[in-house]
């Protein structure tokens, strides 16, 4: 799978041959920095959100959860990633496809778009939004007079979380599927199939790693997003607060136990870290199993 | 007919990758489109396929005029230069996707595709996954799955392109023996000519776009229509002579010419016209041997003349090892017929026999 061979992170895999050359001081010396790199940067934060979520115990932990604001909160992060992550993935899917398969004038220009929203800093999409679509902005007497809320509001966020995350899957399918090339889906059309079936039979499947492991990545984004979300939401508890916006506004209030709430509520972006990781490990696993599997039954019949 | 071309042409922008070509093939044929690479063959196959729209000219496949038929009504198979078999999918799923898709019956399905690897000898692989085949098995794979639907018509593009040269042997006495068994239309790209004429019945010679010939292998080989089909196809020799009164001359060769003309002239004879033996008496000009190439039962040999010219010998093995000739041993050698050549894609003039009477010497006769 051409997904897998791209992204050799896997230590197993990963095993270079000149690593036995260097001496070993330098062996050791670069793996601690390393993993120290790794352990003070990403382990330790991720521990201590979990250890300051606990820090009133248990009870205080699902309690703080539970409370109205929080729980809309969750709610709406849910809402705004389940119609932004799969609009992406249309996107994305569409886009890479274009890209990939057909010689078009414009295509340098649309990969560089695609990439945009990574360049640009999300507090300033977020503005660019409000530019438009706010009360003082270059539509907002139209939109007041039709009476459609969009800053401050469910479609801002839904906007602007939706242009943080384009980049995601059609970065993951670009490549993939111009590794791919053309040949399959020809092979396809001249055995019968119409454009439908191939792409349901041929394009889909063989860049499906790409597109799973995007939408994971978009989805994690699509949660965790703050800057450009926070531009446009106005964090209104109860209405316009996402988790990580709940998260910011518990951590700077006055008292403590927020702040313990706060983390909290991060422990949930955490673990949807943590969880992507997982599903990310298990699909890598799932596809050598598959290629293993298949293996063993030629060493069978050979 | 199974598929005729109506001077056909395709363009890609400013490249015109074929034109005008004409030629039909016959029910049952076995076909090779030969030529150099860049000379259009691929655009051919895939116009014929329907991957590709005709600039002008028409397609006819069974009678019917396919250029209005989309690729997937036109019931031809296919295999890619690179087989492009579908890599997320077995053996036996890449067989039966064509049968998928036009809905046969599961039973029939298994039923096809059993009968398919037991042709193309794919028994026991059903399972496995393209990347852990081997280039023959691949291939043979890609032929199956074009197959599998019956198609009215073959098409093959560089079918051994991709294989050693040892599968490639066996791949070819494949090919033949599927082609005798099934016996449907088949039509083969390929830019080696000894493949074309050991596979083929009919040999359809593409150069630049434009069609140079076509016929059975013998008349491509015996007749070809101009120079540059000969020596695309027998390897031609060629010289550059110079004529003065009646005599081409190159080297120390002579060849007698029936132009009264003076200046430069080509001379073209064929590797199997050069006489060779190792009694250096026997023929007039002498000549080592720098290299022998061995290509499956026959031998390339060149020949290096005293002036340093280099003229190209074919011969069986047999012939080789009873004249006992090996790199380095001194030969004396003739041209038993040549030709002189006018323009490269002018028609050819025709060959004169020529033999050259050795003088007596004092040793005949005792
Ligand atoms: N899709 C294409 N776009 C532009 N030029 C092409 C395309 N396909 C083929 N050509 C050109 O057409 C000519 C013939 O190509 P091709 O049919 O592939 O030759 P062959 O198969 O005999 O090697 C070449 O000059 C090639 O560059
Ligand atoms: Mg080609």
């Amino acid at each position: 799978m051409a997904g897998l061979t791209t992204r050799p992170l896997r230590g197993d895999t990963a095993k270079s041959q000149r690593g036995s050359e260097e001496t070993p001081f330098i062996k050791w010396l670069l793996i601690c920095i390393a993993l120290g790199f790794v352990g003070v940067f990403l382990v330790l934060p991720l521990i201590n959100v979990f250890y300051q979520a606990f820090h009133n115990g248990i009870g205080f932990y699902f309690e703080s959860l539970r409370e109205p604001d929080t729980l809309s909160a969750i709610q709406l992060t849910l809402v705004i990633t389940l119609i932004a992550v799969p609009m992406n993935a249309f996107f994305g899917m569409a886009a890479a496809w274009a890209v990939a398969k057909f010689e078009f004038r414009g295509k340098a220009l649309l990969i560089t778009l695609i990439d945009l929203p990574f360049a640009v800093s999300p507090v300033v999409a977020g503005l660019v939004f409000v530019v438009w679509f706010g009360r003082q902005g270059f539509l907002g007497n139209w939109l007041d007079a039709h009476d459609i809320h969009i800053i401050f509001a469910l479609p801002g966020m839904l906007l602007a979380t939706t242009f943080v995350t384009v980049p995601f899957v059609a970065r993951e399918l670009i490549p993939l599927m111009q590794a791919n090339g053309t040949d399959q889906e020809q092979a396809a059309l001249t055995l019968g199939a119409n454009g439908w079936q191939t792409f349901w039979y041929v394009t889909l499947p063989s860049s499906k790693w790409g597109l799973i492991y995007g939408i994971i990545l978009c989805n994690a984004r699509a949660m965790g997003e703050f800057g450009a979300v926070s531009v446009v939401s106005g964090a209104i508890a109860g209405q316009t607060e996402t988790i990580p916006l709940r998260v910011d506004k518990l951590f700077h209030s006055a008292t403590s136990a927020a702040g313990v709430a706060s983390f909290a509520v991060a422990s949930l972006l955490a673990l949807l870290a943590l969880l992507t990781l997982v599903i990310k490990s298990y699909l890598e696993w799932r596809t050598e199993r598959a290629y293993a599997l298949a293996q063993r039954s030629e060493s069978n019949s050979a | 007919m199974s598929i005729e071309l109506r001077n056909v042409a395709k363009q890609f922008g400013a490249v015109i990758a074929v034109r005008g070509v004409s030629f039909s093939i016959g029910h049952g044929e076995l076909v090779a489109l030969l030529g150099p690479s860049g000379g259009g063959k691929t655009t051919v196959l895939r116009m014929i396929a329907g991957l590709e729209m005709p600039s002008s000219g028409d397609i006819f496949i069974q009678n019917q005029r396919v250029n209005d038929v989309s690729v997937r009504h036109r019931n031809i198979g296919f295999v890619f230069q690179s087989y492009a078999l579908f890599k997320t999918m077995t053996v036996f799923k890449n067989i039966a996707f064509g049968l998928k898709i036009k809905k046969w019956a599961k039973s029939d399905i298994d039923f096809r595709v059993a009968e398919l690897m037991n042709l193309l000898e794919l028994n026991g692989l059903e399972k496995r996954y393209p990347h852990q085949l081997s280039g023959g098995q691949r291939q043979r794979v890609a032929i199956a799955r074009a197959l599998a639907s019956k198609p009215s018509v073959l098409l093959l593009d560089e079918p051994f392109g991709a294989v050693d040269a040892k599968i490639r042997q066996e791949l070819r006495e494949w090919l033949v023996r599927l082609h005798h068994d099934l016996n449907v239309t088949t039509l083969f790209v390929t830019h080696d000519q000894e493949e074309a004429m050991e596979v083929a019945d009919r040999i359809v010679i593409i150069a630049k776009g434009t069609l140079e010939q076509i016929g059975t292998p013998r008349e491509v080989y015996e007749q070809p229509s101009n120079e540059y089909v000969a020596r695309f196809i027998g390897v031609m020799n060629v010289l550059e002579a110079n004529v003065t009164s009646g005599i081409a001359r190159v080297g120390e060769m002579e060849f007698p010419t029936s132009s009264a003309l003076d200046g430069p002239a080509r001379i073209g004879f064929r590797p199997y016209d050069v006489q060779v033996s190792t009694d250096l008496a026997c023929y007039r000009y002498r000549a080592v041997i720098k290299h022998t190439f061995f290509l499956g039962i026959m031998l390339r040999l060149e020949l290096e003349m005293n002036s340093g010219l280099v003229i190209r010998t074919r011969m069986t093995k047999e012939e080789y090892s009873q004249l006992g000739l090996d790199d380095g041993k001194e030969v004396s050698l003739q041209i038993r017929k040549y030709r002189v050549l006018a323009s490269q894609s002018g028609p050819l003039s025709s060959e004169v026999a020529y033999t050259y009477q050795m003088p007596p010497t004092i040793a005949e006769g005792i």
